[in-house]
């Protein structure tokens, strides 16, 4: 069963049948998935999905699938945490993180728009898959497509560091150095898709890929008992997962499952790359390309390809945006660790930080509830943390050697 | 001021399968006018009803972004190289 009408321009308005499309031929926009709602509302309801497995396949006639979903089957529905000892430490009386650092199967966010890329692609009688990427992504699309039993061709600039080679190799995916930056190889995988009949999930099947990310939206909402938060700050990358947070809220009011949305969405990104933050604060809609320089490497694309919609969702919500700098977003990360005991990567401290930094302007209120978004796992990127642990105590192994070291703790 | 434009292959429908053709203008504003000039329909397809750039539609002038320089002001001198890119979109 099918829910989806086809495609449409965000830009002119056009419209495309549902196919292998990504870009508007007339205008350049980038094209979205256009449901039809009022066969969508006959049929779903709050309890029908409350009565499903707690995957992110339980909002399926939200998604644009037609055939049966292939992997994702414990991915999504990540815990959402009531965070009260984060929210004594930052004054906030109602806070919660959404946890994606806990995504199943390679603890990020991008299990979800994974899961739905690969069985479109699969609808779409392709049988290798490919994306242009240098962590989350590439592990997700390796290990999904590895359990899908598609092919996988993963590129990645050359230069990469062979510890975050591993966990894309490990599912046996062919990983493709590129020598050349991030830039050129996303430019060469336009022209890889052109010319070879594979799904690219961030490139040509990119308009059913991002819907995915709905799901992480859909999910606070349920799990705050179908209430939406007043605030929902979001780390901002490429600019897809913020303005489809917005669209999940908007769906879901549609369906009349909540009121209409007032929650205000703020922008999270790091100082060293901070395109869209910047947009934000001069008021302007034109995202400037930047060079990144930061340790948040999830997060550092310079010339974000949704940097507009995820400046227009801000400027709609009433929202706002601001940026950490790499120190602030290590003390974060640690926050996080010692308040929580959960561990983010990089991205979750920038997220972190500028909520931190939001209730301390006093644009984020104390007393009304938010949500940081959480969207990756520390362990892979501890190399930005290192230099600020404590080192472990070294000691003999005896009694005595262990109680003289005892005497310098500070607790 | 004559500037060499290099035109991406969804656009080439309109010069003739030509991917790359001289034009007049002092600045981009101006280029984009004399392309319209010369290849009836193009304008539409670079900029928006309000004259604009489109977003999705990259320009550089000697590689370098007109979002660096001064956008549709952006001026050009003889010998100058244009390319007119399509947006890609991407994600890590």
């Amino acid at each position: 069963m099918s829910y989806v009408l086809g495609l449409r321009c965000r830009e002119c308005g056009r419209e495309y049948p549902k196919d292998v499309l990504y870009v508007c031929e007339y205008c350049f926009g980038s094209l979205e998935v256009v449901y039809d709602y009022a066969k969508i509302k006959k049929v779903l309801t709050k309890e029908k999905i409350a009565s499903r497995p707690k995957n992110l396949w339980r909002y399926r006639e939200l998604l644009p699938i037609d055939k049966e979903p292939i992997t994702g089957f414990f991915s999504g529905f990540t815990p959402l945490i009531r965070a009260n000892n984060l929210g004594k430490y930052l004054g906030i009386k109602e806070l919660y993180i959404k946890d994606d650092s806990v995504s199943h199967p390679t603890l990020s966010f991008k299990d979800r728009v994974v899961a739905v890329a690969l069985s479109k692609a699969k609808e779409f009688g392709f049988n290798t898959v490919a994306c242009a990427s240098t962590g989350n992504l590439a592990n997700s699309v390796s290990a999904q497509s590895a359990f899908c039993g598609l092919r996988s061709f993963i590129f990645i600039p050359a230069d990469l560091e062979m510890a975050k080679i591993v966990s894309t190799l490990v599912y046996g995916a062919q990983v493709v150095a590129v020598e050349g930056n991030y830039d050129e190889v996303n430019r060469l995988c336009t022209e890889i898709a052109s010319r070879y009949k594979w799904a690219f999930v961030n490139i040509n099947i990119r308009p059913y890929y991002s819907e995915g990310s709905k799901t992480f939206g859909f999910e606070i909402v349920e799990q705050l008992g179908w209430k939406l938060p007043q605030h929902i700050v979001v780390p901002v990358a490429g600019g897809s997962l913020i303005s489809k947070i917005w669209k999940a809220f908007q769906e879901l009011y549609k369906l009349g499952f909540v009121e209409k949305p007032r929650t205000k969405i703020y922008a999270a990104q790091a100082q060293g790359c901070s395109p869209v933050v910047t947009a934000i604060k001069e008021n302007s809609e034109i995202i400037k390309p930047v060079k990144p320089k930061t340790i948040a490497k999830s997060l550092a694309i310079g010339n974000p390809a949704d940097g507009y919609y995820a400046y227009s969702t801000v400027k709609e919500s009433g929202g706002w945006g601001e940026e950490a700098s790499d120190e602030e977003i290590v003390e974060a990360i640690e926050l996080l660790a010692k308040t929580e005991g959960i561990f983010t990567e990089t991205a979750g401290g920038v997220t972190l930080a500028v909520t931190k930094k939001l209730i301390e302007q006093k644009i984020i209120p104390k007393d009304e509830s938010v949500v940081i978004s959480i969207t990756g796992n520390g362990l892979k990127t501890q190399d930005a943390v290192i230099p600020k642990l404590k080192k472990p105590w070294r000691i003999k192994p005896n009694l005595e050697s262990f109680t003289e070291a005892l005497k310098t703790y500070q607790g | 001021m004559a500037v060499k434009v290099r035109i991406p292959t969804p656009l080439q429908k309109l010069t003739g399968n030509l991917s790359e053709v001289e034009v007049n203008g002092r600045n981009i504003r101006e280029l984009v006018e004399n392309l319209e000039k010369k290849y009836p329909g193009i304008k539409e397809r670079i900029t928006d009803e309000k004259g604009k750039i489109r977003r999705f539609v990259n320009i550089y002038v000697n590689e370098e972004d007109i979002r660096f320089l001064q956008m549709e002001e952006t001026p050009l001198k003889d010998g100058d190289e244009v390319s007119i890119i399509p947006a890609i979109a991407g994600g890590r």
